[in-house]
């Protein structure tokens, strides 16, 4: 459905290098996750694939149409919500459906099946003005907009950045019923966390892609044995552990330290932090998350 | 010693809405405080009337010994803030950043020459002194961001969010900065939505619909609540909440 082919993007006259030798493809009805900090190229990467942006180099197709010679087409048949909230401030709720459905030569009625999940929980509120609303409901009705053509690739440019816990769930649950209906989903996000919700994620870092697989999979490429290390105190015992000969990398991860070693050497890793003042420390084999793989990832 | 941060009843109404109901909480000399929330529970406006940026309608509020009503200047005088939508200044080198800043939280040209270089060193960054901070990656601003909100030695710092969107490394290396700060008894009060860093905090508090549904320390939230993490806490709280604001 998205096929990208050594796409290359730089700025400020090629000083800055937004994208670097970019391919991967997404297939019809997946739901494809770009991971990565920003800065990572992911806005870029979608302003190409929704032809508002040209690339220095590679080619790119969505839905088989060229995003440049083809760019009329492809405007038609995606859904694009982008980072910062773009919707018309000034129109109310429903004004700003019936606009996108409108300029999409279409009506809210002839598509409501497929916002109406979503859209019943806005409804209450359709004759408030979009620039009064608050962020869950914003990024509810900039759903609806991007959806209200019936779109056959939707992409989503960092939904749940600064949404909480609680609201990151519900909007995944969306998706998952979105790509249930067949649509083509490529959604971006800074949540490592969120990856496992993805079919397929490519982790992206400073305009180049780190790996791509399904989550499964590049936790099953990580390489070393990981350990996790909990004590009363996070932050001393990190310090301590650093110091400690056998050790490979350490990080904090919530209430524990994940850490690899050199060889066998976790085997005296505990005795060294009794001897730091760290009685209670205790290690385990753990299996790594998305998030591990990307900070080792980063560090090659 | 005194708490850094004591509120009473602290409440703020709009018109009808009560934004903040009845807040009653304290943060000690030196912690790290989690401020968390669901979107639109009232964490923005409890932090600008702690901040001295905005008035309370009714209840007691003190922040490094000032009055929030009565004493907001003083406070901020007192007090870092950063945010990751506010930090620094794109167009100004590194060290002009530094001077900026500090002169703004009242630093004498004479503290700011001698600060200056120890804040480069610590962080690093003496070979970009002359670089403009728009041509820094985002970890390293969010870094220097927090040197400078708390070169002026306050004696709380305020931080909104300041890890959104780093990466994961840089992440882990901005809560050592934290961590070191706390530990040299700077009073550290944040809010973020990565559950992972609700962990790092001495006692978090999660507010729902306007009133502080939880307050201890992570590992009690966990006992009381039945989680595994943070997140599994915040879940169970923020669940039912009944506003869906920003």
């Amino acid at each position: 459905m998205i096929t990208l082919d050594k796409i290359e993007k730089t700025f400020n006259k090629g000083t800055v290098t937004a994208l670097k030798d970019i391919s991967f493809s997404v297939e019809k009805a997946e739901l494809f996750g770009l991971i990565g900090p920003d800065g990572a190229g992911k806005t870029t990467l979608f302003r190409i694939l929704t032809t508002l942006l040209l690339a220095d180099e590679g080619t790119a197709t969505v839905n088989d149409f060229d995003v440049v010679k083809d760019y009329k087409k492809i405007r038609s048949c995606v859904g694009y919500m982008p980072g910062k909230f773009s919707l018309y401030q000034d129109l109310t709720i429903e004004e700003n459906l019936n606009f996108f459905a409108t300029v999409f030569g279409t009506t809210i009625k002839a598509n409501y099946d497929l916002i109406k999940d979503i859209y019943q929980q806005i409804e209450p509120f359709k004759d408030r003005r979009a620039g009064q609303l608050s962020g869950g409901m914003k990024q509810k009705l900039g759903l609806c907009c991007a959806l209200i053509h019936k779109p056959v690739v939707l992409f989503l440019d960092e939904p749940t950045t600064g949404v909480d816990v609680v609201s990151r769930r519900e909007f995944w649950e969306m998706l998952k019923k979105l790509k249930g209906q067949g649509i083509t989903i490529l959604v971006s996000t800074p949540y490592m966390d969120e990856a496992n919700l993805c079919d397929r994620i490519a982790l992206l870092q400073k305009g180049q892609v780190l790996s791509i697989d399904t989550p499964a999979k590049i936790i099953q490429s990580y390489p070393d044995k990981l350990f996790a290390i909990t004590s009363s105190d996070i932050f001393k015992s990190l310090q301590d552990t650093r110091t400690y000969p056998g050790i490979a990398s350490v990080f904090t991860f919530g209430d524990t330290l994940h850490a690899t070693f050199t060889g066998s050497s976790e085997k005296g890793i505990l005795a060294f932090l009794h001897d730091k003042g760290h009685p209670d420390a205790s290690l385990e084999t753990i299996t790594p998350g998305i998030e591990d793989c990307f900070i080792h990832l980063l560090k090659n | 010693m005194p708490p850094v941060i004591t509120t009473e009843k602290l409440s703020k109404q709009f018109g009808p809405f009560k934004a903040v109901n009845e807040l009653t909480f304290q943060v000690e000399k030196g912690e790290i405080f989690g401020f968390l929330g669901a979107n639109g529970a009232g964490k923005t406006t409890a932090m600008r009337m702690l901040c001295g940026l905005l008035a309370p309608s009714s209840g007691k509020a003190s922040v490094a010994g000032f009055d929030v009503y009565t004493q907001p200047n003083q406070i901020k005088r007192k007090i870092g803030y950063m945010s990751q939508k506010f930090s620094l200044y794109g167009d100004l080198t590194v060290s002009e950043n530094i001077r900026f800043y500090s002169g703004i939280y009242g630093m004498s040209r004479q503290q700011i020459r001698q600060k200056t270089p120890e804040l480069l060193e610590e962080l690093q960054l003496q070979q970009e002194a002359k670089t403009l901070v728009a041509d820094l990656p985002l970890g390293w601003k969010q870094k220097l961001a927090f040197s400078v909100s708390i070169a002026h030695d306050p004696d709380i710092v305020f931080l909104d969010e300041p890890t959104s969107g780093v990466d994961p490394v840089t992440r882990r290396q901005f809560w050592e900065l934290i961590y070191h700060a706390a530990e040299k008894g700077v009073t550290v009060f944040v809010t973020t939505h990565y559950m992972d860093e609700a962990e790092y905090c001495n006692r978090v508090s999660i507010m729902v619909d306007g009133v502080i549904a939880a307050l201890d320390t992570p590992a009690h939230l966990k006992q009381q609540h039945g989680g595994e993490s943070m997140e599994d806490v915040f879940y169970a709280l923020a669940r039912n909440a009944t506003r869906k604001g920003d």
